[in-house]
């Protein structure tokens, strides 16, 4: 909605709404599929304190996921609700990185694929609360008050395992070699943000590395974990190519809108 | 006849929230703004966190009690900006908290720096035997306001109301 951009950049990039569209469907997406992979771990946590630290996690996720489809609706302007498009879409036009649709794995691969993804999260929602955008930088500052607790609980469950027992260093390790290779992607713009980051709409992921790559620096050498060297980054989702993992999560998710189209409470 | 903003903010003290039953939706903060034109009643909230459940059931209550009042004409909007602080939190919602068992929030303890990680805990005072002698057992509580600590001394387990700001 053309309303919410800045009247000199609505003037001279009419197209901007549009851009708009996919980007904040992929915040939508990421937040509501990582929000539904911790609310797997319902019933199941390791010890009650930490199931509930993994529910209200995902609760906040999900609320974030809903202010995001809301102002996704608004801007594609078809009539189309946030339900439908958290509900009624399939897995090839889903825009969230391959990191978050992972599987739970044990509590060390859920912990390690929340600290990449926190890390990452808290550092742009920072940035975001910047944009241009109103509606994306008021959603941004409320999530960003959570994110931190996120951020927080993730980064001391890395050092807690890694500075361990053999036992939770070793599965610590393994996720790490496991994981590692899904947060390139995060930081590696498609080119729909790369042209919202020239009109100051989404912040240059560049300019948040060096902040991110100090706190993951800081985390393992608590951990007394050794930084692994750069990998290949694995990418695709952000365009659509997943992994097998997310038409099985979806199947889930979305079932009961499948099965009794527009059900609602 | 039109009512008086007054009148509005009057029949808002007595929704409550559905989780804490203490605490009026004024206590907690969240009305942000009251508008009347002639019959028609806009009012403008602000959600705790993000995924607040409570969120729809206040809305929801705040129409109903509205309605009973013959007011018909009412919309209520959700406001994101600038976000909601426990420093909205009044300080009779606050006595009334504790009173409930539920600790209020000790303001200006908000998550600390990024790197405070394993930082000393907040000193919370325990809601039943008040003493201060208190641990946190887990930041994430049986709700997403609340942290979960437990007293040292009569080793009653307790909700903090976290600081948020």
């Amino acid at each position: 909605m053309s309303a919410t951009l800045p009247e000199t950049l609505a003037g001279i990039v009419p197209a901007a709404p549009n851009l708009l569209f996919p980007f904040v469907l992929q915040l939508a997406d990421t937040s509501l599929i990582l929000a539904h992979r911790l609310s797997e771990w319902c019933g199941h946590g390791p010890v009650l304190e930490q199931d509930l630290a993994l529910a209200n996690i995902a609760l906040d996720l999900l609320g974030e996921a809903r202010s995001y489809y809301q102002y996704a609706a608004e801007l594609e302007g078809q009539g189309r609700t946030e339900d439908d498009l958290a509900y009624l879409r399939s897995a090839v036009e889903y825009r969230n990185p391959l990191l978050v649709e992972q599987p739970n794995g044990d509590f060390a691969h859920t912990v390690v694929r929340q600290f990449l993804f926190d890390n990452f999260h808290y550092h742009l929602l920072q940035a975001l609360k910047e944009s241009a955008d109103a509606q994306l930088a008021a959603i941004a500052e409320k999530s960003l008050k959570e994110a931190a607790y996120h951020l927080k609980w993730s980064s001391e469950w890395v050092i807690r395992l890694g500075d361990g027992t053999a036992e939770s260093r070793q599965r610590l390790d393994k996720a790490i070699a496991a994981l590692w290779r899904f947060a390139g992607e995060l930081t590696t713009p498609t080119t729909t943000e790369t042209c919202l980051q020239r009109l100051g709409l989404v912040p240059d992921y560049a300019a948040l590395l060096p902040a991110m790559e100090a706190h993951v620096a800081h985390v393992l050498g608590e951990a007394t974990v050794p930084v692994p060297e750069a990998v290949f980054a694995q990418q695709g989702g952000k365009m659509g190519r997943h992994s097998e993992h997310l038409g099985y999560l979806l199947a889930e998710l979305q079932y009961m809108q499948r099965s009794y189209p527009g059900l609602t409470w | 006849m039109a009512p008086t903003e007054e009148r509005i903010w009057q029949l808002l003290e007595e929704v409550s929230d559905p989780e804490v039953p203490v605490l009026s939706i004024l206590d907690l903060g969240i009305v942000r703004a009251v508008r009347v034109a002639d019959d028609a009643v806009d009012v403008t909230i602000t959600p705790t966190y993000s995924g607040c459940p409570a969120m729809n059931v206040i809305a929801t209550e705040i129409r109903l009690r509205l309605l009973a009042e013959g007011l018909t004409n009412l919309t209520i909007h959700n406001q994101l900006s600038p976000a909601w602080t426990t420093d909205w939190m009044s300080r009779a919602g606050r006595e009334k908290l504790e009173a409930y068992g539920i600790a209020p929030p000790v303001d200006g303890t908000a998550t600390g720096h990024l790197l405070n990680l394993f930082g000393e805990d907040t000193a919370v005072r325990c809601p039943v035997c008040k003493s201060e002698h208190t641990h946190l057992v887990s930041q994430f509580g049986s709700t997403a306001c609340k942290a979960h600590y437990q007293c040292d001394d009569c080793l009653e387990p307790f909700d903090y109301f976290k600081c948020h700001s």
